[in-house]
């Protein structure tokens, strides 16, 4: 049995917390797990979860974080997701964060916009912006059925596409969702604020593993992001991005 | 001292995670090459049951943004900094070690001969060696492939053309395809292999060059726990690197240490140390050079 409050170690917490249910919604999971002493950190930002009987953790934007728990929304699609989803209450995992850059909350009209399991960082998003108008995309009326985690939202289910509801003026958008979908919202929406996935070993900056191609170089969505904000299109075929502002905090010696 | 433990080279930014640098002996560098190189297209890392395959393809910002911008920073961090040094001729390790050789906070050069990412330099490891051995005064570590027939033949080879210790093991070439499409997971292919599947393979290079050449050698390899770090010391490592388990677990120095401890003294020795005593020895002058730098007189006061 590994030690309880394995780790302290500056701006890295790592905890071993109990699984306190896991509960459907339509094809998805939500994991809740107890918050023991980690903090929720902003919307946006992610943990680790180990994975049991794999080798490496899982990168997971935050869901819900109610009084003394930790809600992480997923889609069981492989080894890992399907061993988080088949955890039984009671069992301790590991879990690393909050990590990442989250959304900048000072906004002045928020409005949400979310595709399939994109949707994950919104319900805590939404809770922590009183609720604003949000748009949420589903490939299934199954799917949809997470909808219902997020409070005042507009569904749409394919074919049609959730930035067909977007207005001509859309306000402060803050997105999450499949990548086709974050081009377009940055196409329609310049300024939105986009979290972005993928693969990653490590979420805190040592693998290299989970680059996205910002104006032309490679950089850590890790430390850089996920959430990054949408500067336009641009000529070199990557994206014009800006991290938001503070996200190199992390890169230096403390 | 007990055992060093270090990091594998491109398991950790010292510079994103410095309290896990910190908890490490010295900290090993990802590979710096002689221009700033962007790396490999992603997807770049894809796991598998056991173990993981990367293609970063030594991404880094080049000799002259290493000196200008990580090396300062890494100086403060009062922990030893191996450099691992690449390049893609004989010409480029010599300059990027000749570069490097005219910084005290460089406690030792790692010489990264066996990337499994990128183009090979088309001299021999040996000539590699040569060159940078001709380049500069520091402790020389070379990085093997574990891939290769007999590698206790490119050890000697290695450590005649100046190596003062050996690194074993680097990742091994693996291809992991996507079930349903039958596609490869990495936008390269082929990435490195690494995890617990590297396991045997580091014991048995390490192993096979323990008995042919007598410097050290940081052994790494699919260790996960304090057991692992032993069976590498009890085969001929005098260091062991962290590697995939970092990415995992950042606070796995400190636990591999304390089971290290455990397992060392529950089968007789007082200091896991104890197995290779004498070229602990030798690894000590590499780990000290950058101590002294920051004011302590040995490692241990850092």
């Amino acid at each position: 049995m590994p030690p309880r409050n394995t780790v302290l170690q500056g701006a890295l917490r790592r905890e071993l917390l109990a699984v306190q249910g896991v509960e459907r919604f339509g094809p998805y999971v939500l994991l809740r797990l107890e918050r023991g002493p980690l903090e929720p950190g902003v919307p946006g930002q992610f943990f680790m979860l180990e994975a049991p009987g794999r080798v490496l953790p899982r990168p997971m934007s935050l869901s819900l974080a109610p009084l003394g728990e930790l809600g992480f929304l997923f889609e069981p699609i492989g080894p890992g997701t399907g061993s988080l989803a088949a955890l039984e209450p009671g069992v301790e995992i590991h879990v690393l964060g909050p990590l990442g850059n989250g959304f900048d909350l000072a906004v002045e009209r928020p409005l949400l916009v979310g595709g399939g399991i994109g949707i994950a960082p919104l319900p805590y998003l939404s809770e922590q912006l009183g609720a604003p108008p949000a748009l949420l995309g589903f490939r299934s009326d199954e799917h949809a059925a997470a909808a219902a985690l997020v409070p005042n939202a507009s569904v749409v289910v394919e074919p049609a596409l959730v930035t067909e509801l977007l207005p001509a003026d859309p306000g402060d958008v803050l997105a999450c969702g499949p990548e086709p979908m974050l081009h377009a919202v940055a196409r329609l929406a310049p300024g939105a604020q986009l979290a972005w996935e993928a693969p990653m070993a490590c979420g805190y900056g040592a693998c290299y593993g989970c680059v996205i191609d910002l104006d032309g170089h490679y950089r850590r969505l890790c430390v850089d992001g996920p959430v990054l904000r949408a500067g336009g299109p641009t000529s070199g075929g990557g994206l014009s991005l800006d991290a938001p502002s503070g996200s190199d905090q992390r890169c230096g010696p403390t | 001292m007990s055992v060093p433990l270090l990091n594998a080279s491109g398991c950790l930014d010292a510079l994103t995670a410095p309290e896990v640098a910190r908890s490490l002996d010295a900290f090993v560098t990802k590979t710096i090459t002689p221009l700033t190189r962007e790396g490999n297209p992603p997807p770049r890392i894809t796991e598998t049951d056991s173990g993981m395959l990367n293609s970063i393809g030594l991404q880094g910002p080049g000799i002259s943004g290493f000196e200008r911008e990580h090396l300062p920073r890494l100086g403060e961090l009062g922990v030893p900094i191996w450099v691992s040094a690449g390049g893609f001729s004989a010409a480029d390790f010599a300059l990027v070690c000749e570069r490097l050789d005219e910084f005290d906070e460089v406690a030792a050069i790692e010489l990264n001969l066996s990337c499994p990412n990128v183009e090979e330099a088309p001299e021999s490891s040996a000539e590699l060696v040569a060159a940078a051995r001709a380049a500069t005064t520091k402790p020389l570590y070379a990085k093997l492939s574990p891939a290769q027939w007999d590698i206790a033949e490119s050890a000697r080879a290695v450590v005649g053309a100046g190596a003062d210790g050996l690194s074993l093991v680097n990742t091994i070439r693996g291809l992991v395809l996507e079930p349903h499409t039958l596609a490869p997971r990495l936008a390269t292919a082929v990435g490195g292999y690494s995890g617990p599947a590297l396991k045997p393979i580091a014991l048995a290079c390490v192993y096979a060059c323990a008995s042919a050449v007598e410097v050290p050698i940081v052994g790494m390899g699919g260790v996960r726990s304090g057991l692992d770090a032993l069976e590498l010391l009890a085969v001929g490592a005098t260091a062991v690197a962290l590697g995939t388990v970092l990415f995992g677990d950042p606070s796995a120095p400190d636990r591999v240490r304390d089971e290290l401890t455990r397992e060392a003294a529950a089968r007789g020795f007082g200091d896991p140390a104890d197995l290779h005593r004498s070229s602990v020895v030798q690894l000590e002058k590499s780990l000290h050079i950058a101590a002294n730098t920051s004011g302590c007189t040995a490692v241990e006061d850092c």
